[in-house]
C-alpha cells in the first residue's frame, strides 16, 4: 500500500516545493486583498475567522482520519472493534458544532446590520450596468459619464490578437474614464441596470451587488485611503462579461472637486448630506 | 390485459433477456435500465468533461486564444447542464436501478415499463440540448441558472433548451416515482425502514426531493418560455415583471438539486466504509436523521445564493442562520464515517480510496460551504473563483468519486468478474491529485478578485490559471483510465465470488456474480 502511496505524494511534495521556492510566489495572493473602506477590515476578519475555524476542524478531523487509516489496517494486525455507537460522542460532536456556529453567527449578523445601514450619505453616485460598460450619475453634482474598457486592452482582448497581453499591467482592468470619490467620505451607490443583470464589485471596497433591471439596489462605502481601485462586472452579463472593468480613483476632497469642476458638475453641491439624501430621491 | 398476463405467462421459463438492440430498447429490466443509465451518464461525463477542457484551455493563460468569448458563455452553460443533469444525476439513478432491488430483496423495481421509458427520454433530451450548439445564434450562454433576463436573449437555441429541461424533468420525475413505490413496497418481509441499507434510505429520502422540485423547475422554465414567446412578463421589469423572482423559483428548485446530487454519494459512502474497516457503520440512526434534516433544511436555504440581490436584512440574516444549520447534519455524517473507520481492521482497495477521498474532499467543500454562509464574506466570495471551487469539490471529488467508488464497489457483483485492482488505484492516484491541482488553486482565484464565467482575465491571476488547467487536463485524460479499467474488467476479469469483498455485508452480497436477471424471485427472509 505504502509503495502505491509514496511516488504520487513525493512528486506532488516536489511540485509544491519548487513553487513555494519560486520567488515570484510574493506576488501570488492567497488571500482577499487588503481593504480600503471602514468596513473591510472587519468584512476580512470574519473572512479570517471563519477560515481558521473551518481549518482548525479540518486538521483534527483530518488527522483522526489520517491516524486511523495508517494505525488501524489489516497489514498492521489490527482486529476490527463491534461497537457501532455512543451516545456521549454523539452529543458532544452534535454539541460542539452549534457552539461554534453560534459564535459565528452573532458577529456576522451585527455585520449585515452594519454594512446595510446606507444612511447619512455624503455623495450619491448612481450606477447603470449596460451591455457592455458602465454609467455613472453624480446625483449631488451632475457629473455624468460612461466607462469604458479602456483601448489598449479591448485591442487585444480579441481571438487570436492576444499577443500583447502580459505587456498590460492592468489587462481588462482600466476604463476610459474613471470613477472619482473623495476620501473619508461616505459614498452611497444607488445600482441599476439597463438590460440584463450585472453586478458591480472592487474587492478592496468590500461590496458587491447585483445591477437589476427595475430594481435600485443600494451600497455604500467610505474610502479611507486615497489611489486606484480596480474589479470589475462579477454577474454574468452575456458576451462581454468579462469585458466591462470598473475602475475606482480616491482622491483628496480638493482634488475631487477640482475633478468634478473639470467634468462639468457644480462644485458648490458637493459634499452636503440634506442634498445628497434629496437630490436622490427627486431623481429617482 | 388478460393478453398481458398471457404473455408474462409464456415468457415464463425464459429469464434471460432478449437479443439484439431489442434488449436495450423494450427492456424493463432493472439491471439493462441501470446499465443503459450508467453508460449513458459516463458518455454525458466525458462530453461535459470537453467542454470543460475547452474552458480550461482558454483561460490557461491571459488573452483569448482558442473560443470567442460567447462560445465561452455556451461551454460554461452546456458543460454545467450536461453534468448536473446528463452525467451525476443518471448516475445515481443508474445506481439505484441496479442496487435498489438486490437491496431489498426484490425481483425489480415496481414499475418497470416507466423505468424503460424514464430511460429512454433521456438520449433525446440530451441530443436535443446539445444540437443547439450548432443553431443560429449558437446554444443557452446565459449559464445554467437560465437567470433573465440574459437567458431571454438566447437565439433559435432557446426553445430547445426549455424542452431539454422538460423533459429531463419529466424523466427524473418518474425515475423517483419508481424508487419511492420500489422501497416502500417491495422490500423482503422483515425489513423495516430501519433496517434498510443506508444508499436505500438516501435514496428514498432524494427521490422525494426530486419530486418536489422538478416540478418547480419545469415552472420557472415554462415561465421564461411564456415571457419569451407569448408577452408575459413573469421576469421582465418593463412589463412590471420582477427578474429576480425567478431567481428565487431557480434556487428553490437549485438548493435541493444540490442535494440531489450528494445525498445518494452518502449513502454509497456509508456502505463501502464499514465494508472496508470491517465494522458495522457508526451511527445508523443518526445518519438516517442527519439525512433527512439536510433534505428539510434544504428547503429553506436557497436564498444564500441571492445574498447580492439586495435582500432585506431580515431575509439575509435568516437565510444565512439556516445555511449554517446544515453544517450540523454534515458535521454528524463526517463525524460517523470516522468513527466507522476507527479502531477498524481497515484494507484500501479502490472503492476504499475513492471513499476515503471522498470524506476529506467533500469536507474541504463543506468548510467553503460554511465559509460561504456567513452573509458578510460572501459579499466578497459570490460569483468568484471561490464558489467555483466550493462547489466542484462537493460534485467532484464529492458526487462524482462516490460514483467511480460505487462503480469500482460494485462492478465485480454487476458483471461476475474482478477488475484490476492495481489499475484502479493509478486511476484513483492520478484522479485524487489532479482534481486537487484542478480546483484547490481556483480558492485563492477567488479571493484575489476573479470573477468565475470569464472568458479572459487579468494578468495576476495568470499563474494560478495556468496550474488549474494542468490539474484539469490531468484530471480529464485520467478518465479514460477509468474506461480502460471497466473495458479490461468486463473482457478478461478474474472470476468474481458471490461475496466479492470480504466485510460487505448486504442482501446483494447473498446472490451470485454476476447477479441474475431477475434479483429476487423468492424474497428472502430478514430477520
Amino acid at each position: 500500500m505504502f509503495k502505491g502511496l509514496w511516488k504520487p505524494v513525493c512528486a506532488f511534495v516536489a511540485v509544491m516545493g519548487i513553487l513555494a521556492l519560486n520567488p515570484a510566489l510574493a506576488a501570488w495572493e492567497l488571500d482577499m486583498p487588503q481593504g480600503v473602506t471602514t468596513l473591510s477590515d472587519m468584512i476580512r476578519d470574519l473572512h479570517r475567522e471563519i477560515l481558521l475555524i473551518c481549518t482548525v476542524i479540518g486538521v483534527l478531523v483530518f488527522g483522526v482520519i489520517f491516524y486511523a487509516i495508517f494505525a488501524f489496517r489489516q497489514s498492521k494486525g489490527a482486529k476490527a472493534a463491534t461497537f457501532s455507537h455512543n451516545t456521549t460522542a454523539e452529543i458532544i460532536w452534535t454539541v460542539v458544532p452549534i457552539l461554534i456556529l453560534i459564535y459565528m453567527a452573532v458577529p456576522s449578523a451585527k455585520a449585515i446590520l452594519e454594512i446595510e445601514d446606507a444612511s447619512n450619505p455624503d455623495l450619491t453616485i448612481k450606477v447603470t450596468g449596460f451591455q457592455w460598460k458602465w454609467g455613472y450619475q453624480y446625483l449631488d453634482n451632475g457629473v455624468e459619464f460612461y466607462a469604458n474598457i479602456d483601448e489598449a486592452s479591448a485591442k487585444v482582448a480579441r481571438l487570436g490578437k492576444s499577443d500583447g497581453v502580459m505587456e498590460l499591467e492592468h489587462y481588462l482592468r482600466d476604463t476610459d474614464k474613471r470613477m472619482v470619490v473623495p476620501v473619508n467620505k461616505k459614498v452611497r451607490i444607488l445600482l441599476t441596470a439597463d438590460d440584463v443583470i450585472h453586478a458591480w464589485w472592487v474587492p478592496e471596497l468590500y461590496i458587491k451587488k447585483d445591477a437589476i433591471p427595475g430594481f435600485v439596489n443600494e451600497m455604500w462605502f467610505t474610502a479611507t485611503k486615497t489611489g486606484v481601485f480596480r474589479g470589475q462586472c462579477a454577474e454574468l452579463c452575456g458576451r462581454g462579461h468579462g469585458f466591462m472593468p470598473i475602475v475606482v480613483e480616491v482622491m483628496e476632497q480638493a482634488d475631487y472637486e477640482a475633478w468634478v469642476a473639470e467634468n462639468g458638475g457644480e462644485v458648490a453641491a458637493v459634499a452636503s448630506k440634506e442634498s445628497s439624501a434629496d437630490v436622490t430621491v427627486a431623481a429617482l | 390485459m388478460s393478453e398481458a398476463v398471457h404473455s408474462q405467462d409464456d415468457h415464463h421459463d425464459d429469464h434471460g433477456p432478449e437479443k439484439g438492440i431489442k434488449r436495450w430498447l423494450f427492456t424493463t429490466n432493472h439491471k439493462d435500465i441501470g446499465t443503459l443509465y450508467l453508460i449513458f451518464s459516463l458518455v454525458m461525463f466525458f462530453m461535459g468533461g470537453a467542454m470543460a477542457l475547452v474552458i480550461r484551455a482558454e483561460l490557461f493563460q491571459p488573452g483569448l486564444q482558442f473560443v470567442d468569448p460567447h462560445f465561452f458563455n455556451q461551454m460554461t452553460t452546456v458543460h454545467a447542464l450536461l453534468m448536473v443533469f446528463g452525467a451525476v444525476m443518471p448516475a445515481f439513478v443508474g445506481l439505484a436501478n441496479w442496487l435498489l432491488p438486490m437491496m431489498i430483496g426484490a425481483p425489480d423495481m415496481a414499475l418497470p415499463r416507466m423505468n424503460n421509458w424514464s430511460f429512454w427520454i433521456l438520449p433525446f433530451a440530451f441530443a436535443m440540448l446539445i444540437s443547439t450548439l450548432l443553431m443560429p445564434g449558437g446554444g443557452p450562454a446565459g449559464g445554467w441558472t437560465l437567470y433573465p433576463p440574459l437567458v431571454l436573449q438566447t437565439g433559435d437555441a432557446f426553445p430547445f433548451m426549455v424542452f431539454a429541461v422538460h423533459l429531463m424533468g419529466i424523466s427524473s420525475i418518474m425515475g423517483s416515482i419508481n424508487v419511492i413505490v420500489t422501497i416502500l413496497n417491495m422490500r423482503a418481509p422483515g425489513m423495516t425502514l430501519l433496517k434498510m441499507p443506508l444508499f436505500v434510505w438516501t435514496w428514498l429520502i432524494t427521490a422525494y426531493l426530486l419530486l418536489a422540485v422538478m416540478p418547480v423547475l419545469a415552472g420557472a422554465v415554462t415561465m421564461l418560455l411564456t415571457d419569451k414567446y407569448f408577452g408575459t412578463s413573469f421576469f421582465l421589469a418593463a412589463g412590471g415583471g420582477d427578474p429576480v423572482l425567478f431567481q428565487h423559483i431557480f434556487w428553490f428548485f437549485g438548493h435541493p438539486e444540490v442535494y440531489i446530487m450528494i445525498l445518494p454519494a452518502f449513502g454509497v459512502v456509508s456502505q463501502i466504509i464499514p465494508t472496508f474497516s470491517r465494522k458495522p457503520l457508526f451511527g445508523y440512526e443518526a445518519m438516517v436523521y442527519a439525512t433527512a434534516t439536510i433534505a428539510f433544511l434544504s428547503f429553506i436555504v436557497w436564498a444564500h445564493h441571492m445574498f447580492t440581490t439586495g435582500m432585506p436584512i431580515a431575509g439575509q440574516i435568516f437565510f444565512m442562520f439556516a445555511t449554517m444549520l446544515i453544517a450540523i447534519p454534515t458535521a454528524v455524517k463526517v463525524f460517523n464515517w470516522t468513527a466507522t473507520m476507527w479502531r477498524g481492521e481497515m484494507t484500501f482497495e479502490t472503492p476504499m480510496l475513492f471513499a476515503v477521498a471522498f470524506v476529506i474532499l467533500f469536507t474541504i467543500g463543506g468548510f467553503s460551504g460554511l465559509m460561504l454562509a456567513i452573509t458578510p464574506a460572501d459579499y466578497q466570495y459570490h460569483d468568484t473563483y471561490f464558489v467555483v471551487a466550493h462547489f466542484h469539490y462537493v460534485l467532484v471529488p464529492g458526487a462524482v468519486f462516490s460514483i467511480m467508488a460505487a462503480t469500482y464497489y460494485w462492478l465485480p457483483k454487476w458483471t461476475g468478474k474482478m477488475y484490476n485492482e492495481k489499475l484502479g488505484k493509478a486511476h484513483f492516484w492520478l484522479s485524487t491529485i489532479g482534481v486537487n491541482v484542478l480546483f484547490f488553486p481556483q480558492h485563492f482565484l477567488g479571493l484575489a478578485g476573479m470573477p468565475r464565467r470569464i472568458p479572459d482575465y487579468a494578468i495576476q491571476f495568470a499563474d494560478f490559471n495556468a496550474i488549474s488547467s494542468i490539474g484539469a487536463f490531468l484530471f480529464g485524460f485520467s478518465q479514460l483510465m477509468f474506461v480502460w479499467v471497466i473495458v479490461d474488467c468486463v473482457r478478461k476479469g478474474k472470476p468474481a465470488t458471490a461475496q466479492v469483498w470480504d466485510g460487505a455485508e448486504g442482501l446483494e452480497w447473498t446472490l451470485p456474480s454476476p447477479a441474475p436477471y431477475h434479483s429476487f424471485e423468492t424474497a428472502p427472509e430478514i430477520k
